[in-house]
């Protein structure tokens, strides 16, 4: 009976969102609602030159003029611009240059999500397990960065985006804005205007950046948007490894995270961006969780650079994402790796772009979308060639997986080519997980959970197999965790 | 051991078990043979708990214990293990992650300890190396592309690690040729315990050439019509079922 006990007692409480807590920080808030007069209460918040500001500004201005894009397979309760706030802080002083600075509250926080932001503590305390540079943004500011200094020796820098455009004005004014220009599409529009934190990372010529370089998004505030705006630059033969993570409390109003990811590899660089993306997802009644509405890009600027997006996506109520590449550089190379599980009333339309435009330029896209309860899940990807792209190369599958009979799997794939001799390849397959499968692997003794978690975990090896061994196990629970009672 | 008393199942409100007795104490092994369609396949089913195989009437117990109370994979730790007809195929995951998944499931539920990695490691190859499986085979997913052989082989591997009380082989021999059905016959052999009970189900009487029963039971259209000692085999052999077919109907 023990044994029971136990298991009950776990299943209660992987039933429950163990990121759902919320903290009580005190917070400086912008007024609410979106104009031109909170955009310059942001900027000034940040103490940012007027460069940015005028960017800001005219972001704003475009996005007035934009409509939200209403094309994807998802439906959701249209956002309330004016009912959000733009800005809140953890008040406290504004530049923080060691942890002993940091507010305790906060640091709670992260130690509950078992995140190490103390440098001499390693990833789940495990001595001897490789150093990870976190750094962490706590609502609309990055609260610490750690391992800066070490960094700064290989002369990689690594720092919370408004500090980058304090510090190093010439390369955010270089790079921001060139991969998601301003124009780029309604969300990319407003988080141009009202971005207020994120990372900025710059590994130099020829510098294979020493650590794992990651930062963990944590929305708390109620009624707050976060803007999150990331910029990563691998100079020539650079590379570097990076990973998000995702997480918010449980409440019962959507809330809107709208973020841009910029990522440029010159010749021979290499970038390999991972999220484990863990929003609250919505309760068992489709009520509350996070509008994730993001755009990630990368381009592959210099001949032979490579990009590599791994994805896991379990959070969320809505997901609105596609990491793509621009294959700019002749031979250069664009992964993406996607596990994307829905569950409850969770809807995701998620995919990517491969923009081939250099000569002998290749792309691999594996996608493994799994839904369950009455979730929708859908791929959506574009592929495509330009004339002068002679010789590009593409694979995809894309795979689903459905549990049970009350949700959706969708592929969209959109293939164009302007060159004959490229050569594309796409496979797909929809499968639903067989009641025999389960029956099999639960008379070896497993139950009827464990039997689901390790089925699907079967079903996205492949993709798991691209993540950082510590993440790869983490994702691998989180998988299990986001479908636990999808069966049965 | 296993101990059946008036078992009557229906399968899609068809009633196909109607009112079995079956008795099979530690230390033996039974065969339970039979024409197509008489239920066979059906009681190894309802024993390990098919979800839609309806039990009406009667009881099952292994060792005192009810089954029919247990789910599937509780079933499992208390020691009963049925080998498949047509073992499936479990995508993406290595065949030796599959078992020490397994294993350690079911010791945590008996509350006993997990099997270490090396320690397990050491136990895999040792038997997969007497059932003739190239350790290489292993780290392959479960079952996926392997042959019909490889399959019932791999079905045999697990029963060793799994070390269940009692074994319900369902059709093991089909699908094999005479050096494959040699080589998991003698795995099965070698489990035979006094503590262990097996059900051998089989529709020839070939299988039991190299698995030799204590007792044959005879399965008509749901009921066992006669049993006997292993000399049944032989007879049913030189004159088929038609004898008990017709008596039953």
């Amino acid at each position: 009976m023990a044994a029971v006990k136990e298991t009950i007692e776990t299943v209660q409480k992987l039933e429950t969102y163990e990121h759902g807590f919320v903290s009580d920080i005190e917070m400086e808030y912008a007024p609410k609602g979106l104009s031109a007069d909170i955009v310059r209460f942001i900027s000034a918040r940040k103490n940012e030159p007027d460069w940015m500001l005028e960017y800001r500004l005219a972001a704003f201005e475009r996005w007035q003029s934009m409509d939200e894009p209403d094309w994807a397979k998802v439906n959701y309760q249209k956002v309330d611009y004016q009912d959000l706030y733009y800005y809140a802080a953890p008040k406290s002083k504004p530049k923080l240059n060691s942890l002993d600075e940091v507010d305790p509250e906060l640091l709670a926080v992260y130690a509950k999500l078992g995140i190490p932001l103390k440098e001499q503590e390693v990833l789940a305390g495990v001595v001897g397990s490789p150093k990870y540079a976190v750094d962490a943004v706590f609502d609309s500011v990055s609260v610490v960065t750690t391992f800066k200094d070490e960094l700064k020796k290989h002369g990689v820098i690594f720092c919370a985006i408004s500090e980058a455009i304090r510090e190093y004005p010439e390369l955010v004014k270089q790079y921001l804005g060139s991969v998601v220009p301003v124009s780029d599409n309604y969300f990319a529009a407003l988080n141009a205007a009202v971005f207020s934190d994120g990372s900025f990372v710059y590994v130099p010529e020829g510098v294979r950046c020493p650590m794992e370089l990651s930062t963990y998004f944590r929305i708390n505030a109620e009624n707050t948007g976060q803007f999150e705006r990331t910029l990563i630059i691998a100079d020539k033969g650079a590379y570097v490894s990076y990973l998000e993570g995702c997480t918010a409390p449980m409440r019962d109003e959507n809330q809107l995270h709208a973020a841009v990811v910029e990522l440029i590899a010159l010749e021979d660089a290499e970038i390999k961006y991972s999220t484990v993306q863990n929003w609250y997802p919505g309760d068992a009644e489709g009520k509350g969780g996070i509008y994730n509405f993001v755009t990630k890009r990368a381009d592959c600027r210099g001949a032979r650079s490579k990009v590599s997006w791994t994805q896991v996506e379990t959070g969320s109520a809505v997901t609105w994402k596609y990491p793509s590449c621009i294959l700019r550089g002749d031979d250069s190379v664009g992964e993406f790796y996607s596990i994307a599980v829905t569950n409850g009333y969770q809807q995701a339309d998620t995919g990517t772009k491969m923009i081939h435009l250099g000569k002998n330029t290749r792309s691999r896209i594996i996608s493994k979308g799994v839904s369950a309860g009455k979730s929708s899940n859908t791929y959506r990807g574009l592929v495509s060639a330009h004339a002068r792209a002679g010789g590009a190369r593409n694979f995809t599958q894309c795979d689903s997986l459905l549990i049970g009979k009350t949700c959706a799997a969708h592929t969209v794939p959109y293939v164009e080519s302007d060159t004959a001799s490229a050569q594309f390849e796409h496979e797909a397959t929809t499968t639903r997980l067989s009641e025999d499968q389960l029956f099999y692997a639960m008379q070896r003794g497993l139950s009827q959970e464990e039997a689901v978690a390790l089925l699907v975990n079967g079903f996205v090896r492949d993709v798991l197999q691209e993540l950082p061994m510590e993440f790869a196990v983490e994702a691998q629970k989180l998988v299990a965790i986001s479908l636990e009672g999808s069966v049965g | 051991m296993l101990n059946i008393e008036n078992l009557t199942v229906a399968v899609e409100d068809k009633t196909i078990l109607k009112g079995l007795t079956l008795n099979v104490p530690a230390g033996e092994v039974h065969a339970i043979m039979g024409p197509n369609g008489a239920g066979k396949s059906t009681l190894g089913y309802t024993l390990a708990g098919r979800p839609n195989y309806e039990v009406s009437e009667g009881s099952a117990t292994l060792n005192g214990e009810d089954l029919l109370a247990m789910e599937v994979h509780e079933r499992a730790s208390a020691g009963l293990y049925l080998s498949f007809q047509y073992p499936l195929e479990i995508p993406g995951v290595p065949a030796m992650t599959f078992i020490r998944t397994a294993l350690n499931a079911q010791r945590k539920l008996r509350g006993e300890d997990e099997v270490g990695a090396p320690q397990f490691l050491k136990d895999i190859r040792e038997i997969a190396k007497t059932l003739k499986i190239d350790t290489e085979m292993l780290k392959r997913p479960l079952n996926v592309g392997f042959s019909g052989g490889e399959k019932k082989r791999m079905e045999v591997l697990q029963m060793a690690l799994l070390k269940p009380k009692f074994l319900i082989l369902d059709e093991t021999d089909s699908g094999l040729d005479i050096d494959a059905l040699k080589v998991v016959s003698e795995g099965v052999n070698a489990l035979r315990s006094p503590e262990r009970g097996m059900l051998v189900i089989t529709h020839y009487q070939r299988l039991l050439d190299h698995i030799k029963p204590d007792r044959i039971h005879i399965l008509v259209d749901g009921r066992i019509v006669h049993s006997g000692g292993p000399e049944l085999a032989l007879e049913l052999e030189a004159h088929g079922y038609d004898r008990y077919v017709n008596e039953a109907a």
